[in-house]
């Protein structure tokens, strides 16, 4: 039973990678701005998924909700009031565009050396091990120990909200 | 399931992000490869969390997408402050600070 989990588990994980991997590829690859938002979300989308792998049910669901949410509205709403066409357009790239592919490739050749020396074949807690942090415990910490970082991003939230009307308002 | 599925496809996302950041010139794809990179470092975060069992990683993860949803707000203003100026979002037609 624990082991078909497993299987299963490996074989979401194998699925949605796949599906996140080339979304990403084709939001940074698309001549199309909606259409590389679009892929954004199906990325996003995945992304929640894999939380839900880890066991993280409410950063799950958070990130539906703003990100697959809100963010992506405001995004479109970006695409639209700076009046990109919709539709193919040939510069969306730098003149020196290539030069990201040799930075991009060094630096994971870079980062799976040392996750692979480092992490090796190190197993996750499997769902037999039942000590995984619920909901209960996220909002203990937060509304704990870390109550004080807490207050500072509601007034970076504020911050931002009111520096962004600033910023867009016409006058 | 191995912790280095979940930290290699962090590094994945977060290497596909920073070509994006490189290579595009419209400000919008910009903003939306700096998402990609935001997303990599919370599945790292939430991996680890597994890990070690601790509600930490969980807590930084909400403040990373708080954190993200305030900067595409002030980004996506000051976006749209440079297209009304200058009725375009080309990154490398703003040259004004070159010295």
């Amino acid at each position: 039973m624990i082991a078909e989990a497993l299987v299963a588990q490996n074989i979401a994980f194998g699925i949605v990678a796949a599906i996140m991997i080339f979304g990403a590829i084709r939001v940074v690859s698309s001549s199309n701005i909606v259409h590389a938002a679009l892929w954004l979300v199906m990325v996003l989308a995945g992304a929640a998924a894999q939380y839900l792998l880890v066991y993280a049910e409410f950063v799950a669901v958070t990130q539906v909700l703003v990100y697959v949410g809100a963010v992506m509205v405001l995004f479109l709403f970006g695409v639209m009031l700076t009046r990109a066409r919709i539709g193919k357009e040939g510069d969306l790239n730098n003149k020196n565009w290539a030069i990201g592919i040799p930075v991009s490739v060094v630096l994971f050749a870079a980062m799976s050396i040392a996750l692979i020396r480092g992490f090796g074949d190190e197993h996750l807690p499997g769902p037999k091990d039942a000590t995984r942090i619920d909901t209960r415990l996220v909002s203990d910490s937060i509304f704990g120990p870390y109550l004080l970082p807490f207050w500072a991003l509601s007034f970076v939230l504020l911050v931002a909200v009111i520096g962004a009307i600033v910023l867009a308002r016409k006058d | 399931m191995l912790i280095n599925q979940f930290l290699l496809l962090g590094a994945v996302l977060f290497c596909i992000g920073v070509y994006g950041v490189i290579a595009r010139k419209n400000a919008v794809l910009v903003l939306l490869s700096i998402e990609l990179i935001l997303n990599a470092v919370n599945l790292n975060l939430l991996a680890f969390a597994l890990r070690n069992h601790n509600p930490d990683g969980h807590v930084f993860a909400l403040y990373v997408l708080a954190i993200a949803a305030a900067e595409v707000g002030v980004g996506l203003g000051l976006v749209l402050l440079i297209y009304r100026n200058k009725k375009s979002i080309s990154l490398d037609e703003l040259s004004e600070m070159k010295g």
